[in-house]
């Protein structure tokens, strides 16, 4: 065992030995274990920030790769690895759990038991970044499904009022895509030529080459797109997902919306469309279309929120949408928009829910009629942080939230060969109007909430501005909304070369 | 010799007395007699059917059923003196105890 | 990873290390003027309240250095020298390399020039008129950084770096209208403004995709577009391709500078502090629009004529329009505002009349940045002075703040076209070029003169003369205010003549297309646009000699209803879009939402629950029902069985005999 080969393992798998860790300190010992759960997954982020001085910018394959017999029975490997699609999404996953480790030392939401908590967080944590290290079909759905039953505890136990009906909602309908992705992936294995495969690196070659019949490519798409895009979510499948981030606590919405959003996506990149070329091919106008529909009627349903915290989930659906407009387009620089606006959309819609927790921590209500705007009066600094994120998140340039759309929209203005061009014309043109409506709904929130007088209820009332611990937590990600911002190609660097290689077949 | 038909229809009316003494007689006792009546009528017949067939396992046969009733008389007469000490009575009808 | 950043850096130096050997001097280092804003934007944000002056002395200490380096750039065009280029790579994505680049020709000189000074003027403006406001560090962030965009506006060399600007100006201009939002009115305002340019940036947009589309995707440079679509790499570009970049570029400017029909967002965003109207609203950020269609020349040259019509009616109508508008204010912020709006127009007019008219509509814009940017700035005196924006409040001030009232009037005589002042020489020129090119424009632009001088008169008469109507007890502003308006005011007298005839027309060698345009002197065109002014300010004085309860302007009848109501502009905004998106299409979309996919998902389970009710029936009733029967009917027949065993021994023994008896008998009867 070398560094090289178990780097991965070492990080993905630390945060599960944490957990063990965690659960034999006596939970009378509060404070220690918040301080366990900081360490814990302080040290999982030093292990896979370890990773970059060792990895190689310019080459294109996987590296720290480990690939050993896992199941031998029915022919699956335990093979990791990382490459530029990964990275990103990898660090982003450590980086954001420290930071809610760090949240959580001041905040655990009702009722307490912190020890389960934050197991179940660091549970979470493994399944997520394993799945963007996963390189074997079975492994990559282990990790999957193993992300389901910590959220669904963590909103179950730990959500506002409607938790159980947003929890088993969030649970059944994840499961219910999970099902058809699972059984495309037996297809996928059962269809590979020679000895059946479920390594992705394989299929991927075997894709390329056109092993897979057309028929093949559209049911198995079908199947795989199913389960993908009811984690993304994409239009019309995505109404579990307002419920969950309404009910989950503060912690659960910013996994929720930072990372486990992207798995969606990440599948989408990863397995989907370079395995079944053709069917993405043929799927990818269906794709845009939906993508399209997702970023108009998402501002338009955000337009109606009155729930501060259903808003910000509904705005993630319209910029999920985006990042699915840059894959549909099937070009290199709609993909590379894609895992730019996953990245952008990980650390400023985490920081949306983060500022919306915290607003709840002091108003006790997420009602944006209750708030009664005057936010910026009475806490400038937190006022501050919420208009900065606000912004950046209707897609500011100069800040992250950029990138991502616009160069989705330049993607879609020129889609891959094959493509109706026309149609993703018009896909932009409707990308278009929903940046006017995006930057209408959040600048209609802010006067909402953040401008105006301060209503006479609160007045009286002693708010305290952003705590310490707040600082501690927001401060990176707030740097990084801006630095992403300035120096796209500190993501961008890392993916292109990747996505180029590839993405090549579909020139 | 006594023929076979002789001692077989003396076996029969033994049978029958015994018969009519169990489902007649109320008195514990007596029907425990009848009882043994009508066994004695079955080793009647074995005898006679040894004899006439030239077996011996009927004679044996017969040996068997008098000792048998002798341990079912005397577990029986047990039986009955122990009722009769509990209830004062040996008559049939006043223990009706194992019903529905 | 180290090596990773440290590559892009290495890159970073070569590059400009390489242009250093070709071109000596200052210029080289241009972009170090829009870093200093940013510095000093970072730098009163973080440190702002803990330094004297409370961060206002950091932006202006960073637009003296500015200002100077600016004056330094400009020295070299005035020498003469060449337009410079240099850029870093920024980053890559697919075929396309962005770099982060300068591009610093005669134009970017003057802009530069403009922005930094007047800017400047702002910035020590506002330390007398923001004074003691809660929110003063905050608002000098805001200025700096809004000044920092503009400049790397003014000196980008490609298009992505110039939208960042564009945005970053955008947003600027939300937080500074919104700067008191404690109003509602000023934040609805301020959401007006963002939400109306980004719809113009939409298009902006799309034609910058549409640029990068012809390079193939390679490049955002504005110089290698401009060589693609003069066709000097040898291929032909579709001229329709083209055009559509350029309608769509000018969508850009209508938003940015608030042309028809995008125009209403500006006299609103007058609801900001009076300072930011000044370095926003009049003299910079809205100037941005024209100065996109003059970067992107070659685009709009090489698109078919229809295209630059359409810039032309639009500029038309916006002039004309927005000209009428500013008759019946009583606003005096509103008045300059549609005044801006106009004048505006009149640059884009001048773009939209071709080459001829590139050097005559930056003129404009050059001249009209000081005058106007003066003009608010004393109408902000004025509001210190009386508490109102409403010149019926006023009246008499003349005597009360005479530096005020005598800077404002040379001012209001610049924008009058007044001869000799700045107006006079960049609105005769648009006029030569009009009638050289023999456009109609010419009578539009004459018309808009006429009114020009009308209500420019009619404020100026109703604001410093008669009696003062107010309650206020208006008073001269601290020097930190009038400072900046003598110095424009000074500015607004001499910059004309920089352009004029009189000197060869000196601006022209600066700021021209492809080849210089000489500045021209036709008598009877200076003459008529003399007497153009003499009539709208004869008109002016006669009506308004005296101030009069009722407005003169009502006399229009209808026609000043309508011209009150801004032509029902924003009623019908509202009634078409605003109303329908927010409070009809958005209550639908989270009605579907909530009651049709939700509902799918919600009848799902319900479905699922029915399915189990009825398996739960059938599972009780029928298989439980089979196995419950059974010992159901087990149980009856013991029931009725049990009578038999009645615990008399002598009955069980004649049922035994009575059922050996049958046996017996049907054995024999049935033995073969």
């Amino acid at each position: 065992m070398t560094w090289e080969n178990s780097a991965i393992t070492i990080a993905t798998f630390l945060p599960i030995a944490g957990a063990v860790a965690i659960l034999l300190i006596p939970k009378e010992k509060d404070r220690t274990i918040r301080i366990a759960g900081i360490l814990v997954t302080g040290l999982a982020m030093l292990a896979a920030l370890a990773m970059l001085p060792g990895y190689d910018f310019h080459a294109t394959g996987l590296q720290y790769e480990l690939s050993v017999p896992w199941i031998p029975v029915i022919g699956a490997n335990y093979h990791v690895g990382i490459d530029g699609i990964s990275l990103p999404l990898y660090e982003l996953t450590f980086a954001l759990s420290f930071l809610c480790a760090i949240y959580t030392y001041r905040y655990v939401p009702d009722p307490g038991k912190t020890k389960a908590f934050l197991a179940l967080m660091l549970l979470l944590q493994t399944g997520m970044a394993g799945t963007f290290i996963a390189f074997d079909l079975i492994l990559f759905f282990v990790f999957w499904e193993l992300v389901l039953v910590p959220m669904y505890f963590l909103i179950a136990v730990w959500g506002s009022a409607n938790r159980q009906y947003a929890s088993i909602k969030f649970f059944l309908y994840t499961l219910f895509g999970s099902v058809f992705m699972l059984l495309a992936f037996l297809g996928l294995y059962f269809a590979s030529p020679g000895p059946h495969t479920w390594d992705i690196v394989d299929l991927t070659r075997l894709g390329a080459d056109g092993a897979f019949g057309h028929t093949f490519q559209l049911i198995a798409f079908g199947g795989i797109m199913l389960g993908f895009a009811i984690k993304v979510p994409m239009w019309p499948v995505h109404t579990w997902l307002p419920d969950a981030h309404t009910e989950a606590p503060t912690i659960g919405s910013v996994l929720l919306a930072g990372i486990m959003l992207k798995m969606g996506t990440y599948g989408f990149v990863r397995i989907a469309l370079p395995v079944l070329p053709d069917g993405a091919r043929a799927y990818a106008p269906l794709i845009g279309i939906l993508a399209a529909i997702a970023i108009i009627y998402a501002a338009l349903a955000c337009l109606a929120q009155k729930d501060l915290k259903r808003l910000i989930a509904f705005s993630s659906v319209g910029h999920m949408g985006f990042v699915m407009l840059g894959i549909a387009t099937l070009t290199e620089i709609g993909i590379n928009a894609a895992i730019f606006g996953m990245v952008a959309h990980g650390i400023i819609t985490g920081m949306l829910f983060f500022c919306v927790g915290s607003i709840y921590d002091r108003y006790h209500t997420r009602e944006i009629a209750q708030i009664g705007g005057g936010m910026s009066q009475k806490m400038p600094y937190l006022g501050g942080v919420f208009a900065f994120v606000a912004i950046a998140s209707l897609g500011l340039p100069g800040l992250a939230g950029f990138w991502g759309e616009v160069m989705a929209l330049l993607s879609a203005f020129n889609p891959a060969p094959g493509l109706s061009v026309g149609l993703f014309r018009w896909l932009m043109v409707a990308g278009g109007i929903g940046t006017v409506l995006t930057a209408g709904y959040f600048l209609w929130m802010l006067q909402r909430v953040n401008m105006g007088v301060l209503p006479d209820r609160w007045s009286e009332k002693r708010f305290s501005d952003v705590l310490p611990v707040e600082w501690v937590a927001w401060l990176p990600l707030l740097a990084a909304t801006l630095i992403l911002g300035l120096f796209p190609k500190l993501i961008l660097g890392v993916t292109n070369e990747a996505v180029s290689s590839l993405f090549a077949l579909f020139k | 010799m006594i023929h076979l038909p002789i001692a077989l229809i003396f076996g029969a009316a033994l049978f029958a007395i015994g018969i009519y003494g169990v489902l007649a007689r109320r008195n514990a006792v007596m029907v425990l007699m009848s009882i043994e009546l009508m066994l004695n009528a079955v080793t009647v017949n074995l005898v006679a059917f040894s004899q006439f067939l030239k077996d011996m396992s009927g004679g044996v046969f017969g040996l068997f059923v008098i000792a048998v009733a002798a341990a079912e008389i005397g577990v029986g007469l047990a039986i009955v003196i122990l009722i009769y000490r509990n209830r004062e009575s040996s008559n049939v009808d006043d223990v009706r105890l194992l019903k529905w | 990873m180290v090596s990773f950043l440290a590559e892009a850096g290495e890159h970073a130096s070569e590059t400009v290390h390489e242009a250093a050997a070709v071109v000596p001097g200052l210029i080289r280092y241009t972009w170090i003027i829009p870093v200093l804003l940013l510095l000093s934007a970072a730098a009163t944000l973080f440190l702002g309240k803990r330094v004297p002056g409370k961060g206002a002395l950091l932006g202006i200490g960073a637009l003296v250095l500015a200002f100077g380096l600016s004056l330094g750039v400009l020295w070299h065009f005035v020498q003469g020298g060449e337009t410079y280029t240099s850029a870093v790579p920024w980053f890559s994505i697919g075929s396309l390399d962005v770099g982060l680049g300068q591009y610093v020709d005669g134009l970017t000189a003057i802009m530069l020039v403009v922005v930094t000074s007047i800017s400047l003027c702002v910035h020590v403006y506002s330390l007398g008129y923001m004074h003691g406001d809660t929110r003063f560090t905050w608002f000098y962030v805001v200025l700096s950084l809004f000044t920092a965009a503009m400049l790397n506006v003014v000196i980008a060399d490609n298009l992505i770096q110039l939208l960042v600007g564009w945005e970053v100006m955008g947003v600027c201009s939300y937080l500074l209208i919104g700067h008191w939002y404690e109003e509602k009115k000023n934040s609805n305002a301020a959401i007006k403004a963002f939400i109306t340019t980004r719809i113009g940036d939409i298009p902006f947009m799309f034609g910058v995709f549409i640029l990068i589309g012809l390079t193939g995707f390679t490049t955002a440079n504005i110089a290698e577009i401009g060589h693609v679509i003069a066709g000097e790499n040898g291929e032909t570009v579709s001229r329709l391709a083209v055009s559509m970049a350029a309608i769509l570029l000018f969508g850009g400017t209508i938003g940015k500078s608030a042309q028809f029909p995008l125009n209403t967002w500006l006299p609103d965003a007058m609801a900001g502090p009076t300072p930011v109207s000044a370095l926003i609203h009049a003299a910079t950020m809205v100037a941005a629009g024209v100065y996109l269609v003059g970067r992107l020349f070659e685009v709009f040259l090489h698109a078919e004529q229809w295209v630059l019509t359409t810039v032309s009616v639009v500029a038309a109508i916006t002039m004309l329009g927005a000209a009428f508008l500013a008759v019946v204010q009583d606003d005096i912020k509103r008045v300059l505002a549609y005044s801006t709006v106009s004048q505006l127009a009149f640059m884009v007019a001048g773009l939209s009349m071709g080459e001829a008219g590139y050097t005559a509509g930056f003129f404009h814009l050059f001249t009209h940045a000081f005058f106007k940017g003066l003009l608010f700035l004393a109408a902000g005196a004025v509001i210190h002075g009386v508490h109102s924006n409403n010149m019926s409040e006023m009246g008499g001030l003349w005597k009360k703040m005479p530096i005020t009232f005598w800077t404002f009037l040379i001012g209001a005589l610049a924008l009058a076209g007044f001869p000799g002042l700045a107006g006079f020489w960049s609105k005769d020129e648009l006029l030569v070029v009009a009638n050289h090119e023999g456009s109609w424009l010419f009578y539009a632009l004459l018309g808009t003169a006429v009114l020009t001088a009308f209500y420019m008169t009619r404020c100026v008469l109703m604001t410093f003369f008669g009696t003062y109507r107010g309650h206020a007890h208006p008073h001269e502003s601290p020097p930190s205010m009038t400072g900046p308006l003598i110095a424009l005011a000074a500015a607004s007298i001499f910059v004309g003549w920089i352009g004029s005839p009189v000197f060869q027309g000196l601006f022209g060698q600066w700021v021209f297309f492809e080849e210089i345009e000489e500045a021209k002197l036709i008598p009877w065109i200076a003459l008529l646009s003399t007497a153009a002014a003499f009539i709208g300010i004869g008109v002016g004085y006669a009506l308004y000699r005296r101030w009069q309860e009722r407005d003169p302007t009502r006399a229009l009848g209808r026609v000043y209803t309508v011209l009150e109501r801004k032509y029902y502009q924003d009623e019908l905004y509202d009634w078409a879009f605003v109303r329908p998106v927010r409070d009809k299409l958005s209550v639908f979309a989270n009605w579907t939402n909530q009651h049709i996919l939700d509902g799918i998902v919600n009848a799902m389970p319900m479905m699922a629950r029915g399915l189990g009710v009825v398996t739960y029936w059938f599972d009780q009733k029928v298989i439980d029902g089979v196995v419950d029967g059974a010992a159901e009917t087990v149980a009856e027949a013991g029931g009725i069985l049990k009578y038999l065993q009645s615990g008399r021994v002598q009955r069980y023994a004649a049922l035994l005999i009575l059922g050996l008896a049958l046996l017996t008998i049907i054995i024999i009867t049935i033995q073969p």
